[in-house]
């Protein structure tokens, strides 16, 4: 399935890549750092959404409380920073860090262990049940983050300063997209790997056949909670990149809506598919961008839109362009 | 004094309770009959609060708004089930999430196009206005115990409904065999629509009748939405009884734990630490029962088709 083979989903995957690529570093040379912004954007949302789709995509667990992970990603990078400003040691005596290889790794480890006790909880359940309860889990922490005053409560936090990687100068917006850039790149690397080994073809037929998977003597419990740590893991750590990219943390990265819009980029994009959140993300920002140019009601076109997707064109762009998916 | 404000949360707990009834309800009607997840239901909740205000500031009275919530949110209701939702009751559950999360964005961002941003104001009606004493209590706001009467009243209505009458027990064979039903010759396609607009006009009554306890305004519908989702978890998808049980338990762990946190933390950590920690402990007091009911009862407390 992932084999190099020139498929027309490689070559719109390659050019989709390119693209991302290419836009903001041309965008920069021509000294247009906003375009750089959306950019980084893009790349940080389809981040998430890759993290999304290990759960959705080849699991088929529908997650609608995904935002925690964004979310505890985020503060994780605000948390962090934060204490290095203020230069009160956190628990233990540790002092916060305003590098990104700490914060992140922070952010992957507090993730894994949320993904790990809600994940334990809500696959228990199945079909509605599991929606509901990760969108309960989602709101119970969103509730919780808005009345702890500690981390700015319902204001949020502010990160003063872009944390910093070494050998990179974060504050160049060029730099900083590179940086995200790169990241995604790897992580959809991670999920081709995981969609191609034995841990994801078990995954996957868990999906499509829960009894013959049990049946061969796999438990897709285990499987299924194993892929949503996984999954949470990288949500979070686009939480804690996109927390460096607006300077802030809010507990709007936890809200509902935001849960909402990660299925929609994936939807959007193309269930499943390797390069669906990408194209997802670039559709969501520019639709934001170009009608929230027009008019500040472009929630209502993309409820429009969205609606039509989900009522006529299934496969979400890249199943447009690609035809029909060869798994599923 | 200690004594009687408890009295007062315990029945602001059942006020809270009876409100997340009327939305679960539906809800779990909806759900039980055309087995679908419906995200909108909270913008049906909007539109009667915004129907209610609305013709009650233009008439000046409640009561003729209130009739219009009920009308306007049940002709909403039948409106998208019509346009929308009777394409995705075949669809997997994935489909049904984000097509009525766009409902959402469409319904929100038409009301603030409509509306506006800023809220609109709802008055109690007269009649209604005011407080009684009750025993242990010196008094206790009129509306908020008309709201419990009311939704005393509509539990005993719907009961009588779906065991008593011919749609009732059309209602039942649909949630127990969809199929059979149609080939039995029932217009299942009309049936689906009136259980729609059945439960839309309960969430309208209920956005109404919470409108006139605080403002109506966009976005109001969705942390009660979500409410109302915890309570179908905790009562079991598809149950009226469950949903009765599990908005009382919802109801009353959320007001009292709001109520009492604070005060029992206090006893063992210093008065600063206690407000905050047993707010925050408040607010998750709901899901942290909801995690324990699913828990030891994956499927609810009253399990339906079991």
């Amino acid at each position: 399935m992932t084999g190099m083979s020139m498929t027309r989903e490689n070559i719109i995957n390659l050019v989709l890549a390119l693209l991302l690529l290419v836009a903001p570093v041309a965008a920069s040379q021509m000294g247009q750092p906003f375009t750089v912004t959306l950019a980084t954007r893009i790349a940080v949302l389809a981040l998430a959404a890759t993290g999304l789709n290990i759960a959705l995509g080849l699991g088929g667990l529908v997650s609608f409380g995904h935002a925690v992970f964004f979310g505890i990603g985020g503060y994780a990078a605000g948390i962090l920073a934060s204490h290095v400003f203020s230069g009160e040691p956190m628990m233990f005596g540790f002092e916060g860090s305003n590098q990104m290889p700490v914060i992140w790794i922070f952010a992957v480890i507090a993730c894994g262990l949320a993904g790990l006790v809600i994940g334990a909880i809500s696959l228990r359940t199945s079909g509605v049940y599991f929606i509901m309860i990760t969108l309960a889990f989602a709101q119970m922490i969103y509730y919780f983050a808005i009345s702890w005053p500690a981390y700015g409560g319902e204001d949020g936090l502010s990160i003063l300063v872009r944390n910093q990687f070494p050998g990179i100068n974060t504050m160049l917006p060029l730099s900083f997209f590179l940086l995200c850039y790169g990241v995604l790149i790897a992580c959809i690397g991670l999920f081709a790997l995981l969609r191609s080994s034995r841990f994801g073809a078990a995954l996957q037929a868990a999906r499509q056949n829960e009894v013959r998977v049990a049946s061969v003597g796999i438990s897709p419990y285990g499987i299924r909670l194993a892929a949503f740590v996984i999954s949470a893991m990288m949500t979070g750590l686009a939480g804690a990149l996109y927390a460096d990219l607006n300077k802030f943390v809010s507990p709007s990265m936890l809200s509902w809506h935001m849960s909402g819009e990660l299925i929609v980029l994936i939807i959007l994009g193309g269930t499943g598919r390797l390069f669906g959140p990408v194209a997802g993300a670039m559709l969501y920002v520019i639709f934001e961008f170009a009608l929230g140019g027009i008019t500040e009601r472009w929630q209502l076109f993309l409820g429009l839109i969205l609606l039509g997707v989900v009522l006529f064109a299934r496969g979400g762009l890249i199943g447009l362009l690609a035809g029909k998916a060869r798994h599923g | 004094m200690i004594l009687s404000l408890a009295l007062e949360q315990l029945l602001n707990g059942l006020q809270l309770g009876v409100m997340l009834f009327l939305m679960a309800a539906g809800l779990t009607l909806i759900f039980g009959v055309m087995g679908l997840i419906n995200l909108a239901h909270g913008s049906l909740y909007m539109v009667g609060a915004f129907a209610c205000a609305v013709v009650a500031a233009a008439t000046g009275s409640f009561w003729i708004g209130l009739a219009a919530s009920l009308v306007c949110a049940a002709a909403a209701g039948a409106i998208v089930e019509f346009l929308v939702i009777r394409r995705l009751y075949d669809r997997d559950h994935l489909d049904q999430v984000l097509a009525t999360f766009a409902l959402i964005l469409i319904f929100s961002e038409g009301a603030r196009w409509v509306f506006g941003s800023f809220p609109l104001y709802l008055d109690i009606p007269p009649l209604l206005s005011g407080a009684v004493p009750l025993p242990g209590i010196e008094a206790y706001p009129l509306y908020r115990l008309a709201i419990i009467g009311v939704g005393a009243l509509v539990a005993f209505g719907l009961y009588l409904l779906i065991s008593k009458t011919r749609l009732g027990m059309r209602i039942r064979a649909g949630e127990s065999d969809r199929e059979m039903i149609a080939a039995l010759g029932v217009d299942i396609r009309t049936l689906y629509t009136v259980v729609f607009a059945l439960g839309s006009a309960l969430a309208g009554l209920a956005g109404a009748l919470v409108g006139a306890l605080q403002s109506v305004q966009v976005g109001m519908g969705e942390p009660v939405l979500i409410l109302a989702f915890v309570v179908i978890v905790i009562g079991g998808i598809g149950s009226i009884k469950g949903a009765l049980v599990g908005a009382l338990i919802v109801g009353l762990t959320d007001t009292l734990g709001r109520f009492l946190l604070p005060s029992l933390l206090g006893l063992i950590l210093p008065a600063s630490t206690a407000g905050a920690v047993g707010a925050s402990l408040a607010a998750m007091l709901i899901y942290i029962v909801m995690a324990l009911v699913l828990a030891f009862r994956p499927r609810g407390l009253f399990p339906a088709n079991a």
